[in-house]
Order: structure tokens, then sequence, then C-alpha cells
């Protein structure tokens, strides 16, 4: 089974995100880049598969956002291959843009299974797993928590709903599937390892081609959420504060 | 083919014979924007055997509906391709979906296939100067973006973004059904079969009382703090997503997107930061008490009360006073 | 008649002859035996090990023959010297009488053994024979009959019988051999025999019997008595015994760099007995289970899966299982899950205790890190220690903050703080991670700087150039990451300019020292490159200028920290800043080197808590500090202890009985006192 995993990077929550002076956009000085968390698990799922069916896994991502750390530790991870798509257009790329870009490499590069985070939190005009589904015209189910080959050419997945409960589909080869969660979580690798990888491994490059422009909503404003602040903050001493919080529940009816 | 209209579709979600909540919401919002747009609001509903739903649906102008085998489970591919025939015909000007696990999907397909543009995680469209903008939440609640949402596009919009009482009605639609198209019998893409979650000890959505711990918590070790809360309160502890994850405590505990939906007459969040998917779940409760060492959280955007404080500071003295109370 | 020895007296021919058969053919077995031991330390990897020839002779003659180590347990160390003195002199007049007999007689017809020597000789052997039994009866009263906690729990299957032979063989020998003595004395009594006052006592005992009687059962023991002590010699190689040989050879290849020192890792850690290197393997058979490193265990002390103690002797029964060169599991095959298990290994705080009581100098804690090293490179840890590194890795800290928030505790002192990067300091002061990041502690990270300020100090700092100095990420099992922060820091120190450097924290103190390896002195020999805190304030009281002379009428205990105390050597400064406070300083049970680790380090802060039996070793410390009498403070010295030992109190209920500060705290609250007092 020849596995390709499409990976994003999204900016680092851990910063301070500022606006910058368009007000349309992400001030990109301080802003770091990192793998979207369910990236990491759709690489994990690929990895699981890998691990035990002997599949094969090539990891796709484009060249921003300091993508060559994250396809190394791919690589050092135990992904076969890493390909890095080069140069991009101009600009933020939006979602839509993004799904053009890889739909064209992938087709260049087909694989059985194609994996991707379903869900990234930077997705302004699309969701990057179905979008693929579409523009490679390819069975797809999104937003799963196990990936399992049937030994017949075949899939099954577990389809997440709330409160825990899923729905098992069975998807042929090749598809499209969207991971919300891996059956266990990202694995560690050591950073010896990545740094090993960084020295005898390599990243392909893959041209971008140039990707049919979108109808794309516009931007209108970026900005930060306003902190409604509207609870009535109890303050002082924990002594103090559980009395009050007492008296509230107890005004309330709530203190049996 | 003619240029798209004025109508505003709802994509219809169900599961096991019942309409999911939050289409209510979708329908309620989307009845307001189709009577501004001087469009009809289409529901679409998709399924087997589904007749009976149409019948709550009664805000819409139409009901849509399509029966077919393969949409009696919902797939992404049987369900998308279905809307985009069905869409191809009569380009709606707008389509809402929920931004659910079916939601997404549907909604991201759609937007490849028929190549219109798509605007997610909404959480609140209106129309301004004849032209619908949305915004979208992004960077986890951190990053609000306004958009203006070209013609033909199609929305994933946040659950509890609209009241679900507007969209009600007792009114029964006018039903139109369509003819399933062929594609659908030659989608290899089958539901097998339903997993229902463990059992689980406690249905926290019964529960009227809910002490709810966040990664504040810190260590499965402190959770009998929560606990004894709990116990003295006469309710249970559920818990956020990365609680979960680390198995301190059983799925069936837990409140948010992912998980339960709670409505309970005290939340009383420990620890939570309030992170949207957990909000999702628990911003409707009746009297919501937070604790949070940051006085920046999200979570004091839905409370009622807060207090910026170590959790391990207050819950012993909150425990004190409660025994105190008890004792009296 | 001049004193001689009558050796072989009453024995016959054949007998003689056969003695000295099973003699050589016990002395056969023992170099086979020997030969086997030696090769299966061969399996392990080379070490180069640190120390001169003349610091190794010292070491066996003061923890070999002297046994230092051992007499810090004052009735173990009576019994061990007079047991192991007893029968080295009996062994040595066993030999002299030998080559007296069969050398110095066959060949030039003259023996040494008479006269005045002869007489002293006599005395000298029972005089020792019956310490020998002394000493083997105080050991089998504290191991079968009080018994010795440390002694009496944990021994594992393959070695339960040792310690009963051991002790029971080396009493058989003695005992038989002063009966061989007596009846000899009692059948043949020469004029000198009150030079051997036990065989005269025991002689009286027999005086009744027939000569006959005498002689026949004289043969008997003495053939008895012989065989035993060849049985002895040539189980050496098998037993317990064998402590004899690999407990002063261990000694001697001592290791003599700093406790803390670890070796560089091997790529994927040690999983089989092979990935050992000859020392660590030898270390396993010296070992004596003594149990002195589970007494002193903070994890053992807590109920935890670890035990030092049952470690070794476990890999011990590994190493004696394979067959030096044959595919035995445990030599190719792997420890991991059959010998040793992940939460054993994880338990560990690297704290030294054990290493540092050790007295056949195992170092403990190098194994556990080498097998550690495995478990990271198979990434078998628990979530929270991966999110850890993870962080370490990508943002320098092990709390997932910005790099660029590591200085943000600066800006709430009102007092701008020197860029070291970007002009020359005197003291570049390296905060560390708990220090900068955590609310808790920031608190007293400014108090110091508000400290350094009044005395005057010239300090800066690195601000986002800084990383965690990875003392416990190396001790996690890490090493790429370690040699990753280590670079990173280097170049940052590189390009900065200080004298000194001056740390908050004994792992950052502990690491810069001893990982980095800056520990030599500037030139001008009075002034360490690396400085703890508390050695600044020691320097600062003593130069006077520190203005605190107000004194804070309290009483407090001290926690010395096990990187700048154990693993450092750094006692006195703290206490002398103490004393100069003006507290009443009053010592914990356990200080100083025998100081109990609060249970945060080798990344234990960064883990899942481990299932504990019993209370985990910051609340047992902290009640430890509450049941001195009119102690109100325990003062710490480390931002880890202060997190640590508040939570135990909050956790154990002493809150309102035991405060926890720090150093740093109390210094500045007797400068501030000052200032306030002019200002009156």
């Amino acid at each position: 089974m020849r596995i390709a995993v499409v990976l994003t990077m999204v900016p680092d929550l851990v910063e301070e995100l500022e606006i910058d002076a368009s007000g349309k956009a992400l001030d990109t000085q301080w802003l770091h880049y990192v793998l979207s968390e369910t990236d990491d698990h759709a690489l994990e799922q690929a990895l699981l598969l890998k691990d035990r069916h002997g599949a094969h896994v090539s990891v796709f991502a484009l060249d921003y956002g300091d993508a060559d750390q994250t396809l190394f530790t791919a690589l050092a991870k135990g992904a076969d291959e890493a390909l890095k798509i080069t140069p991009l257009p101009e600009g933020v790329l939006g979602r839509r843009e993004a799904a053009a870009i890889f739909a064209d490499v992938l087709r260049a590069h087909p694989a059985d299974l194609i994996l991707t985070g379903v869900q990234a939190i930077n997705d302004l005009d699309g969701h990057l797993a179905g979008l693929l589904g579409g523009l490679l015209n390819l069975p797809f189910v999104g937003v799963t928590r196990s990936v399992e080959a049937t030994g017949e050419g075949g899939i099954i997945v577990q389809k997440e709903y709330p409160g825990g409960a899923a729905a098992e589909i069975s998807v042929p080869l090749p598809a499209v599937i969207g991971v919300i969660s891996a059956p266990q979580p990202p694995r560690y690798v050591p950073v010896a390892r990545i740094r090993e990888a960084m020295k005898t491994r390599s990243i392909d490059t893959v041209a971008a081609s140039g990707a049919a422009a979108q109808p794309v909503p516009t931007i209108l404003r970026m900005y930060k959420p306003q902190a409604a602040g509207q609870a009535t903050m109890i303050t002082g001493a924990p002594e103090h504060v559980a009395r009050e919080l007492a008296a509230i529940l107890e005004s309330r009816g709530l203190l049996r | 083919m003619s240029g798209p209209s004025r109508d505003v579709w709802v994509y219809v979600e169900h599961m096991k014979g019942a309409v999911a909540p939050h289409t209510y919401e979708l329908l309620g919002r989307g009845r307001n924007l189709a009577q501004t747009l001087g469009g009809r609001l289409v529901a679409v509903l998709l399924g087997h055997r589904a007749v009976d739903m149409a019948r709550t649906l009664g805000v819409a102008d139409l009901v849509l509906r399509v029966e077919h085998e393969q949409l009696g489970a919902f797939t992404p591919d049987a369900h998308a391709r279905t809307v985009a025939a069905l869409a191809a015909r009569t380009r709606p000007y707008l389509m809402l979906c929920g931004a659910t696990s079916a939601g997404i999907d549907l909604a991201s397909l759609l937007s490849a296939l028929l190549q219109i543009p798509m605007v997610a995680n909404v959480r609140a469209v209106q129309v301004e100067d004849g032209r619908v903008v949305a915004t979208s939440q992004l960077c986890g609640g951190k990053l609000l973006c306004d958009v203006e949402v070209p013609a033909g596009a199609v929305l994933t919009v946040l659950a509890g973004a609209y009241p679900a009482e507007a969209g009600a009605s007792t009114r029964e639609p006018p039903v139109e059904t369509a003819a399933p198209p062929d594609l659908l019998n030659q989608i290899r893409v089958r539901v097998e079969r339903l997993l229902e979650p463990a059992a689980g000890d406690v249905d926290i959505t019964r529960m009227p009382i809910l002490v709810a711990v966040g990664r504040g918590i810190q260590r499965k070790e402190n959770l009998p703090l929560a606990e004894e809360i709990a116990g003295l309160l006469g309710g249970a502890v559920c818990a956020s997503r990365p609680v979960i994850d680390q198995g301190w405590l059983p799925l069936s505990r837990q409140v948010g997107k992912s998980g339960m939906t709670v409505k309970p007459s005290l939340y009383l969040a420990l620890g939570i930061s309030g992170a949207p998917e957990h909000l999702e779940g628990m911003r409707n409760a009746a009297l919501i008490v937070a604790v949070n060492t940051d006085p920046a959280a999200p979570i004091f955007n839905v409370a009622h009360y807060g207090i910026v404080a170590d959790m391990f500071e207050i819950i012993p003295a909150l425990t004190a006073r409660l025994k105190m109370k008890k004792a009296a | 008649m001049t004193p001689v020895r009558e050796t072989f007296w009453n024995i016959p021919h054949w007998a003689e002859l056969a003695q000295y058969l099973l003699g050589f053919l016990a002395v056969v077995i023992l170099a086979a035996g020997i030969s086997r031991r030696v090769q299966r330390w061969r399996l392990g990897r080379g070490e180069s090990l640190a120390g001169t020839l003349l610091d190794r002779v010292r070491a066996v003659v003061l923890y070999a023959l002297a046994q230092l180590r051992i007499i810090t347990d004052y009735l173990s160390g009576v019994m061990h010297l007079a047991v192991f003195w007893g029968m080295v002199v009996l062994f040595l007049g066993t030999v002299l009488a030998t080559v007296d007999w069969d050398v110095s007689r066959l060949f030039w017809d003259v023996q040494f053994l008479r006269g005045r020597v002869y007489l002293f000789y006599e005395l000298l052997l029972d005089v020792f024979g019956a310490l020998v039994v002394v000493g083997l009866a105080i050991a089998l009263w504290r191991r079968y009959l009080r018994p010795t906690r440390r002694l009496a729990s944990e021994t594992i299957a393959a070695f339960r019988w040792h310690d009963a032979y051991l002790l029971g063989i080396l009493l058989l020998i003695v005992a038989t051999g002063f009966l061989v003595e007596g009846l000899r004395l009692s059948a043949n009594p020469p004029p000198w025999r009150p030079w051997s006052p036990v065989g005269s006592a025991l002689a009286e005992v027999f005086r009744g019997s027939s000569p006959a009687t005498l002689r026949a059962a004289h043969l008997s023991l003495w053939a008895i008595h012989a065989l035993l002590a060849f049985i002895f010699i040539a189980s050496i190689p098998f037993t317990k015994a064998f402590h004899l040989i690999s407990s002063p050879l261990n000694i001697f290849f001592r290791d003599f760099s700093p406790l803390g020192a670890l070796r560089p890792a091997v790529p994927t850690g040690t999983a089989s007995l092979r990935d050992f290197t000859w020392k660590q393997l030898l270390e396993m058979d010296a070992c004596t289970w003594c149990g002195r490193c589970q007494d002193v265990c903070p994890a053992y002390a807590a109920g935890q899966p670890l035990n030092p103690k049952r470690l070794m002797m476990k890999l011990d029964a590994a190493l004696l299982r394979s067959g030096g060169g044959h595919g035995n599991p445990g030599e190719g095959g792997t420890l991991h899950g059959s010998i040793v298990s992940a939460p054993e290994l994880w338990a560990c705080t690297a704290c030294g205790a054990c290493a540092e009581a050790c007295p056949v100098f195992i170092r403990q804690p190098q194994i556990i890190v080498d097998l550690r090293r495995h478990l990271v490179s198979q990434g078998m840890m628990d979530g929270m220690l991966q999110a850890a590194l993870m962080n370490l890795t990508r943002y320098g800290n092990s709390l997932g903050q910005s790099e660029r928030a590591r200085a943000r505790w600066t800006q709430a002192l009102g007092f701008p703080v020197k860029d070291a990067r970007r002009e020359p300091v005197e003291f570049l002061w390296f905060t560390g991670d708990y220090a900068a990041y955590d609310s808790r502690v920031q608190e007293i990270t400014r108090a110091a700087a508000g400290t350094f300020r009044a005395a005057g100090v010239d300090f800066g700092l690195l601000f986002e150039g800084e990383r965690n100095a990875g003392n416990d990420v190396r001790r996690v099992g890490e090493e790429g990451l370690f040699e990753m922060l280590a670079e990173r820091n280097r170049q940052a120190l590189g390009q900065a300019r200080f004298r000194h450097i001056v740390t908050t924290d004994p792992h950052t103190y502990h690491a810069l020292k001893v990982d980095y390896g800056l520990v030599q002195a500037t030139g001008d020999g009075n002034a360490p490159h690396v400085l703890h805190y508390s050695e600044l304030l020691d320097r600062l009281v003593a130069q006077g200028r520190l203005p605190a002379r107000r004194r804070l009428d309290l009483t407090v205990t001290y926690h010395d920290p096990c990187y700048l105390g154990r693993y450092a050597g750094v006692y006195e400064p703290p206490r002398r800043v103490l004393r100069a406070l003006g507290v009443r300083l009053v010592e914990m049970p356990r200080n100083r080197g025998g100081s109990f680790c609060c249970g945060a380090g080798g990344g234990r802060i960064w883990m899942e808590d481990v299932p504990s039996t019993e209370e985990r070793p910051a609340e047992q410390r902290v009640r430890e500090a509450a049941a001195l009498p009119g102690v109100s403070v325990l003062v710490v010295a480390c931002p880890k202890d202060l997190v640590m030992f508040r939570d135990a109190v909050k956790t154990t209920g002493l809150e309102g009985r035991l405060a926890v500060r720090d150093l740093a705290e109390l210094v500045a609250e007797a400068v501030a006192a000052e200032e306030a007092s002019h200002a009156a």
C-alpha cells in the first residue's frame, strides 16, 4: 500500500498573535509555525499502517514555515520519503489554493491512500481533506479516529461522532481519509534520530504548478475577540471566595 | 444553466431518525437570511424512509427530499454528490451546514465538486449592504475574521451560534421529492454499522450539577478533590478533551464538540481555559462558575461568575465551607 | 624445648598428600570460576576511567581495607571488619604455615615459626579467630534475629541461600579449626599452650577423653576443616563469596569523575548486557546486596516500583545466567520487559543518594540513565514526559511557553536588567526554567534580583538566548536533546561577555559545571567559574556588601538540594548566609550528603505520578521538618524544592505549621527590613 500524508504548517499559538498594519492578516514578524495537530495524528496513522502492513509512506508539505524540520522529523519517525512543494504563489495561501496545489502534485505521485488532518486552526476557506477528495474525485471520509486495512484492497474507518459514538465505514481504495485522531498518540522520536535524519536523509522538491484561481471569500478584516468579560468576578482570599460562592449557590437553591 | 438564485439552502443533519438540534439553529438563521436576500429557504433532506422528519422543518419554504438506501446513514460521498446533483440544477445563493463531523465533510467535498467558495467555522452570518458577511473563528478562538461571502458559497456554522427556537415551527412545509442520482448506485463507500459509546457509569447530560475539570487539574491523582466537591453538591465530575485524552476519565464524561452537550443548573469549571470546542458543549448551562489562574481565559466570557485563582486553593476552601453547611 | 609448629601432627601421610591434591583442585576450580566471571565482564563495551594509579591504591586502602563507607553503620562496620580482618589473618597464618613447612623447611631446613615468633603467631591466630566468630555472631543476629530491614527485604530467588551459605561455611571453618586445635592441645599439650587461649580453653573440655578418641576426633575434624576450606575456596566464584574479589576490584577501578558525571550515550541506549561497559558488569558482581542504597532511595521510601538494590541483584542474576558468548537471553536479548520494567526505571529521581551510600562505589544512576536511554529511543514514556520533551525541543523550556517570554519576570522589577549579549557584565545570571516561567517562583527570582542590586552586583541575563541547561533532560535519557540544548547555550554563552556565571537552580548549576565542563577556575585561583546564588550571597555577606544586619527572628531548618549538596559539595555557604541573617538553624535529621530528595529530579517533575504505596518523598520530607521542635520555616535553595514542598505542605495539611521559604526570600526580607527601618 502506498500512503501519502499531506502536512500543513499552522501558526503556533504559544506566541501572541498580532494583526498586521492592513488589519486583514496576521503579522508574520513573530509568527512561528508548527505542524497542525491533526496532521501529526494523520502521520501517526500512516506509520501504524506501515508498522502493521509494511506500507510505503510519503509525506508532502508546502515550502513555508520551517517545513524542513517537520519533514525531517517525519522521516526520522519512519516515513520513507519526504517531498517539499516549491515555489509557492505570493501571499498567504488559503486552504482552497493549497488543496489545488496538493491535488496537482498528488496526481503526479499517485497513492492508494491519502491521509491528512481534518481540521487545522487556520481553516478559513475550507477543510483540506474534503477539498482533496473532491478535487481528486476519490472516495472520501473525514473526522476518522482509526483506519484499518481489510486485506482485500480496501479499508475500514471509524468516523467519529459526538459523545464517543462512531460509524464504521468501509471505503475502497484509492481514497482520501481525513484524520482527527490516531488510535494512539503521535509517537516520540528522539532528537538524536531527527538530527541523524537531517544528516543522512534528503528531502525531494517538487514543483508547484500554477493553481487555478478559485473564487475565494474576501477578507474584510481580521481581529482578536473582545474579552466580553461578562462574568462577575469574585475576588479575595480563598475562604472569602468560598463563602461568597456558597452564598450564591444557596440563594439559587442549589445547595441541598 | 441559469445564474444563482437567491435561495438559501440548509442541509438537514439527522441521526437515527431524529433531526440534529443545530439544524434548527441553521433553519432559524436561514429564514432570516432568505428573507433579506429575497429568496426561499430550502431544507435539503437526504435519507432513507425519512419522511417523518420533513414535518418538523416548517420554517423552510420548501423541503427538498431525496430518498435512497445509500442515503440512510451518512457518508460524505453519497450525501455531498447528491446535494451537488441537486444544486447543479438550481444554484442556491448560499448553503448552510453545521460545523459538525458530517457537516464539514459534506461542505468541503461540495466546495471542491461544485467549485464553489466555502467559509468554515462561522459564528455569525448576516447580510450587510446587499452582500453576505460571515465571521469565521480561527486559531482556537483567538482570531476572528470577517469575510465577504461570494454568491453560491457554502458555510459551515458553529453549533450554538444561533438559537434553535427560531427554527421551530408547527407548520407543515411543502415537500418536493427529487429523484436520486444514478451515481448513488455506484458508490462503494458503505456504513457497516454504528458504534455506540461504551456505557458510562453516569449520564452527565442528566446531572443537575456538574463539576468540570480541565488541564488545570494537572494530575490524575487530583481528581478526588473534584469528586469530593461534586459529591457534596450532589453532582458528577466531567471534563474537557485534554483530560479525557489522557485517559483519566472515560469518554462518557467528555463535554464539548466531540463529547456531550450539557445544560445543568450549575457548571463549575475548574482549570478549564474555555477553548471553543469545549464551550460548545456547556455554554447554555443555567449557572456557570469558572476558576482559572489566567484572567484572560476565554471561559470567563461565558461564565456568570469568575474566580481568578489557583484552583488548588479554592477547592479546599469551598469543600470546607460546603461541609460546614451540611453539618449545620 | 623451643616452641615450634607441629604441623601435621597426627595426620597420616596419605591425608597430607590428599590435602595438597584437593587444595590444588580447589585452586583450579577457583581459577576457572574467576576466569568465567572475567569473561562475562568482557561482554561489555570499553570504558576509560578518570583517576591515577595512586588514587586507586588509596581508594583500596581506605574503602576495601579500612572499609570507611561500611563503618558509617557502626554495628555493621564492627562486624565486617572483624570477619574480614579475622579471615585475612587466619588465611595469612595458613600461608605462613605452608611456607614454613613446605618451603623453608624442605629446601633450607629452616623453620621461622619458632620461638617467640611462633608464640606470637599462635596468639594472633587465636585472637583473630575469635574475632571472626564474634563478627559472624553479630552478622547472624543482624540478618536473622533482629532482623535488619535492608538485609531482610527484597531478595531474589537466585540469591536466596547465598548469605546463609557464606556465614555458615565461615562459621563452620573457624569452629572446626578451633576444635581441631583444642583436640590437639588436649591430646598433646605443649607447655606453651596458654599462647593459644581459645584452643586451651577447648582442650579443657576434652580433658576426660582417651588419647585414642582424641586422635580419632582430631583427624576427622581436621579432614572436615580442610574439606570445608577447600569447598569455600572453590565456591568463591559461584557464590556471594566472590565479592571478596569483585568488590575490592570495583573499588580499585572506581570512577573518579564527579558523582553526577554521565558517560556519553550509545545510539539506542542500553538494552542488553552487552550494551553495558565492562566496568558496569563488574559493578553488578561487586554488589553485596547490603541494601544501603535501598535505605536512602526516595522512590523506594515512597513505595514506588524502584529499588536500586533489587535492580542490581536482578542485573547480576541475568549476568550470571549468561554464558560469556553463548546466545543466552540477557546478553544479546533485551533486558527491558523481562528483567527491568519501564515504571521501575522512570521512578528514579537521579538524586545520587544510592551511589553516595554504596560501600563498593557502584554508580546506580549511570546504569539507570543508560537503560532509560533505550526507553527514550523506543518512545516508551508517558504522555506528560513526551509533552515536556517536545516543549523543550521546540521552545527550550519544559513549560511550553514562548522563548520570548523567558525574561518577562523582569518587567515587574522596576529597574532595567542588563543584557549580557549586548554589554559586558560581571555575573551572567542563568535563571533556569522554573525561576523564569513559573509564577510561584518568579516572586523569588525578583527578590533575588532586588538583593543583587542592593548589594551592587553587576549582573545581566541572556534573555531569549537562554535555554534549559539540560541537566534533567540528560538524566531522562534524551541525550540528543541535551546536546542540542547544550549547543544553543554554549553559543549564547560564547557570544555574551561575563566573568562568572550565577545560577538560581542547582540543576542548572550542575549541568554547567559537570555536563558542560565549566568547572575550571578563572586562573586567579580564588573564583569558581560557576556559582549558585547561595554561594554568591555568601560571598557578598563575607565582603560586607549585603546590608542585611537586621536579624530575622525565626527558627528554621534547611533542606540541602541534591544537585547543590550531594553532587556539588556546597553545604556551608547557604548555612553561613542563614547564620548571618540571625536565624536559629536546626539541622534536619537527614542533612548534607544524607539529604532526602524532594522527588522532582530525574525528570520526575515532568512525568505522571508513579503508583506509590507510601507518602511521596516531598510529603515525607516536610513531615521530617515539621517534627523538629520550634521550627516554623523550611528553607530551600532550589525552585523545584520550593514548588514540591509547598504542594506537599498543602496535601499533608501542615499549612500554618510549616512555611516553605527560599533563601533569597529571607535575604530580601532582611535587606528590606533594614531599608524600612532606615526610612522610619
